[in-house]
Formats: structure tokens, C-alpha cells, sequence
């Protein structure tokens, strides 16, 4: 089983490797990847650098290339796959179909993943990815459960990777327009979800009151841990009552899950948080090792809390175990 | 979307005494200026890196105002005329400001700590332009300032990692640090 762990600089790319990642994913500082944040992100050089030091170390490095081409722009995504791929990049991973069929045109020998950008959610899509632009690898959305993924495994060849810790989005990936609707920009074409150019913070009455694009998105009591200013974790004002309607704050924590993610058949398990300090990523990818390293050798997993970086301090196993079903 | 898994832990990182507060509050911060003068320029000489991921956010002022102290930092990290000095209270016209413990400042700025965790637990707060102090706190990460290194060469060095030992030592699990 390979851990496939978050670098948004090349500082986290080292803190990832020497935590013990098996493979490093990150993006180029422009809109082609899916954290386009500000001060994220590497360079063609600190890419070309980053691989090096990876490979020095017998660590992969996949580069996302994950949003979806704007029209009459397509040559950023093109160019964009061509660096990676002459950096020495192990795996692209892409979503929009024009950068799928690009890449396997243009560097038929490239390894090719399937972003979970592409909401790649039933056999026949993951064939369809397989079969046509030769992706070995599909990333699932953060909407099935185990029995699913692993129906999935047995109906296809693609390898799976599947997120087990960080942000949760709750919607099919690729599809949600919520950040568009408050800012004009989302994740899917620009990179970013709740940019934080239109996010601001202000103290009223001891609550902190975030906003997005003038949305108010969440007010946060004293003593209440915080989350992301982000639409489908804010509260809404409903003709039955004020609240969470898509999802609380909360991080996703599958450590749990991990034999049973292992029994399914997935090849990879993927840390979300490249928009995240060095500190989380050591301490996450340091104890999923630790986990990992426990469950392959047949001996119970360390107990690890994790509820701390987890946002909201609160963690769920998502659509992992569907519990309101 | 409740689930019976979710825990909540709180993550508190050491704050200074307060005694140690009232007892600097009536010194002048006219010493303080030329070191901090000497440690910004220190910083932009040893980690030009900086810049290139501060990008357009290079020209802004920022207030960094640490809880536990009795005075402030106005920072300023433009190439042509860098600034960072000490202030009793932060001036309304500044880009971005981020308040929160003096160890949780430093954690941050090192690297031993994550920004996001202590905004979650509700020990650091962000004010004004967010990308702005995004990309400081991202570029401040990825340049890995070694504070004590900074000032005082390899001694600050080792003084700094014992001082940090102690002071995480008193805090509750954030860092990376307290996983191992």
C-alpha cells in the first residue's frame, strides 16, 4: 500500500519524503492544479529539484495537473504537462479530458492518474479513463463507501488511490459550483475553492464572523473551533431552523478504515493538504507511516490523535461508513 | 452530517507568563528597533527565496501582533525599503494582521507549528487581506527561518532548539513535534 502524501512548496516536499511518503503530489504556481493559494506552489526549477531530491530518496513525485483548460488557453495545461513530464515527474494527474488526451498523444509512455477532479465514481467511467488515454490510476471521490470501492476494484484494472486524511469535500469533486456562485471562481477551473482573496475575518461580540465574496459564511463562538470559509461547511438560515445543511467543519480521518480500504483492493492511500504548513504534513504523514507500517505487519495500529490539524478539531470517516444511510 | 467517530481535542500552545508582560511593559522599544532592523535584513539576505513566493504581497504592511507581549511588529518586507519595527498598538491602515501567542507566532514562522491547526483551535486570528497573509505565512514556511541561526549564528541556533523544546514541552499536541 502506498502513501501519497500533500507538498505545496518544496520545503513540504522534503518534510513529506522524510516522514516517509512513498510519493509526493504538488503543482505548478499557476491555475492548473487544484490549490492555486497564494505563496503556494513550485516552479519549473524548484520542480526539477524537488524530483531530484525524491528520487535521490526512492520517492515518487505526481504532479497535478488537475483543473479543467479554460477555452483559448489550452497551451498553460499543455505546457504545463510538458514541464512536469521533462522535471521527471513519476505520474501526471489530470481531470479534464483535453489535458488526458494530450498527455497520452504527446508522452505515450507518461504514467497517467485520474484526478479525483474528475469525479471518476463507477466502473465504466474508470474504464472509459483506462481504456482511452491508458490512465493506470484513478483517484476516488470522497462519496463512496468501502463496499463501493471495492465492487469498483473488482469490475475494473485501473488502480484506485483513495483520500484517508484532510479536508473533506463533501460533493462529487469537479462538480460543485458553490465557490463560483460567491466568488466567481472555483476550484475546478481556476484551483481554488473559496479563494482567499474574497474571504475576510472580523470579531463581533467575541464570535468570528467569516465571509466569502460577502456571503456570510459561518459565525464561530468563543471557545468554538474554527473551519474553512468555505459554502458547503458554513451554516444556513432555513424555514426549519439555523445550521450545518451539507456538512459541519470537519476534516476527513480514515485511519481507522485502512484494513478495510486495504481488503477492498485500493493500491494507494492519499493525505489531502498541500495549501498546509511543514508541520502538518510531518506529523501526518509520520503517523500514517507509523500506521501503515503496524497494519503491514500484522500488529495493532499505534493510537494516534490526529483531532488537533483536523478542521474544526473534528474528524469523521465521511462516506467511508454511510451511517444516515 | 454527524458521525459517532468524531472527536474534538483542544490544541493550546504555551502562552508567556504574564508576569513576564507587565514586567517588559515599561521598558522602551528603542533597543528593540535596530535588532529587529538587523534580523529583517538578515532574513532577506539568507532566505532571498522569500520574495519570489511573496510575490505582489511583498509591498504590503502587516501587523503581527503576539498576545502575550506588551508591544507589536509592523512589518513591511518590500525589496526596496524593507521595515519591521516594534510598536505599542498596531496603526488601522495595514493590509494584514495576525494575532495570536508569541509561541504560536514563532512555531508558525519555523515551521514546528501549522497555521491552519492554531486558526482552528482559535489561537491564532487573521485580519484584513487573507491572500495576503497567506502567502507570508506560505512563503515564511517554505523559507524554514532558523530565528536563533538568524541572530546569533550557530549558538542561536542551539539555544533556539533548547528553548523550543521547553516551551512546546508545556504546550498541548499541535505541531509536528508532539507525533513522533
Amino acid at each position: 500500500m502506498e502513501l501519497i502524501c500533500p507538498a505545496g512548496t518544496p520545503a513540504s516536499l522534503e518534510a513529506a519524503v522524510e516522514a516517509g511518503a512513498d510519493a509526493v503530489y504538488c503543482g505548478f504556481r499557476d491555475e492548473t492544479n487544484a490549490r492555486n493559494f497564494p505563496g503556494l506552489n513550485f516552479s519549473r526549477e524548484e520542480l526539477r529539484k524537488g524530483v531530484a531530491f525524491a528520487h535521490r530518496r526512492g520517492v515518487k513525485v505526481l504532479v497535478a495537473i488537475n483543473t479543467f483548460a479554460r477555452a483559448g488557453a489550452f497551451g498553460l495545461w499543455q505546457e504545463a504537462i510538458d514541464d512536469a513530464v521533462m522535471a521527471g515527474a513519476d505520474a501526471l494527474i489530470l481531470a479534464d479530458l483535453a489535458t488526458l488526451d494530450y498527455a497520452h498523444r504527446r508522452h505515450p509512455g507518461q504514467r497517467l492518474h485520474v484526478s479525483v477532479q474528475a469525479g471518476a465514481a463507477n466502473p465504466d467511467a474508470i474504464r472509459f479513463y483506462a481504456e482511452t488515454f491508458g490512465a493506470q490510476r484513478v483517484v476516488l471521490p470522497r462519496v463512496l463507501n468501502v463496499m463501493e470501492i471495492a465492487s469498483m476494484v473488482r469490475e475494473t484494472s485501473c488502480e484506485t488511490e483513495v483520500f484517508v486524511f484532510g479536508g473533506l469535500c463533501v460533493m462529487e469533486e469537479g462538480r460543485c459550483s458553490l465557490s463560483s456562485y460567491a466568488t466567481g471562481q472555483s476550484p475546478n477551473m481556476n484551483g481554488v475553492c473559496s479563494p482567499a482573496s474574497h474571504v475576510a475575518y472580523a470579531e463581533r461580540n467575541g464570535h468570528i464572523v467569516s465571509t466569502l465574496g460577502g456571503f456570510t459564511i459561518n459565525s464561530f463562538g468563543k471557545d468554538e473551533p474554527a473551519g474553512y470559509p468555505t459554502l458547503c461547511k458554513g451554516r444556513f438560515a432555513t424555514p426549519r431552523g439555523s445550521g450545518y445543511i451539507f456538512e459541519e467543519p470537519v476534516s476527513l480521518d480514515a485511519a481507522l478504515m485502512l484494513p478495510a480500504l486495504r481488503d477492498a483492493g485500493v493500491t494507494a492511500f492519499k493525505i489531502e493538504g498541500r495549501q498546509r504548513g511543514r508541520a502538518y504534513i510531518a506529523g501526518v504523514v509520520s503517523s500514517f507511516r507509523k500506521i501503515l507500517a503496524a497494519i503491514d505487519e500484522g500488529r495493532s495500529p499505534p493510537a494516534v490523535s490526529l483531532a488537533a490539524m483536523a478542521e474544526g478539531q473534528a474528524s469523521t470517516v465521511g462516506a467511508y461508513r454511510k451511517g444516515w444511510r | 452530517m454527524s458521525d459517532p467517530q468524531m472527536t474534538r481535542s483542544a490544541a493550546i500552545p504555551a502562552t508567556l507568563p504574564p508576569g513576564l508582560a507587565r514586567a517588559v511593559a515599561p521598558l522602551p522599544l528603542a533597543p528593540l528597533q535596530p535588532l529587529l532592523a538587523l534580523m529583517l535584513h538578515r532574513i532577506g539576505r539568507l532566505y532571498p527565496d522569500l520574495y519570489g513566493r511573496l510575490g505582489e504581497h511583498a509591498d504590503k504592511r502587516f501587523g503581527i501582533d503576539p498576545t502575550d507581549l506588551p508591544f507589536a511588529l509592523l512589518l513591511e518586507p518590500s525589496l526596496r525599503q524593507p521595515r519591521l519595527c516594534a510598536v505599542r498598538a498596531l496603526p488601522a491602515r495595514l493590509d494584514a494582521s495576525i494575532r495570536g501567542p508569541l509561541v504560536g507566532l514563532v512555531g508558525m514562522a519555523e515551521g514546528t507549528l501549522d497555521g491552519d491547526a492554531l486558526f482552528f483551535s482559535r489561537i491564532l486570528w487573521v485580519e484584513g487581506d487573507v491572500a495576503a497573509a497567506l502567502a507570508l505565512r506560505n512563503a515564511i514556511d517554505d523559507a524554514r527561518i532558523d530565528f536563533g541561526a538568524v541572530m546569533l549564528g550557530p549558538l542561536g541556533q542551539r539555544l533556539g532548539q533548547v528553548l523550543r523544546r521547553k516551551l512546546q514541552g508545556r504546550s498541548a499536541a499541535v505541531g509536528a513535534e508532539t507525533w513522533s
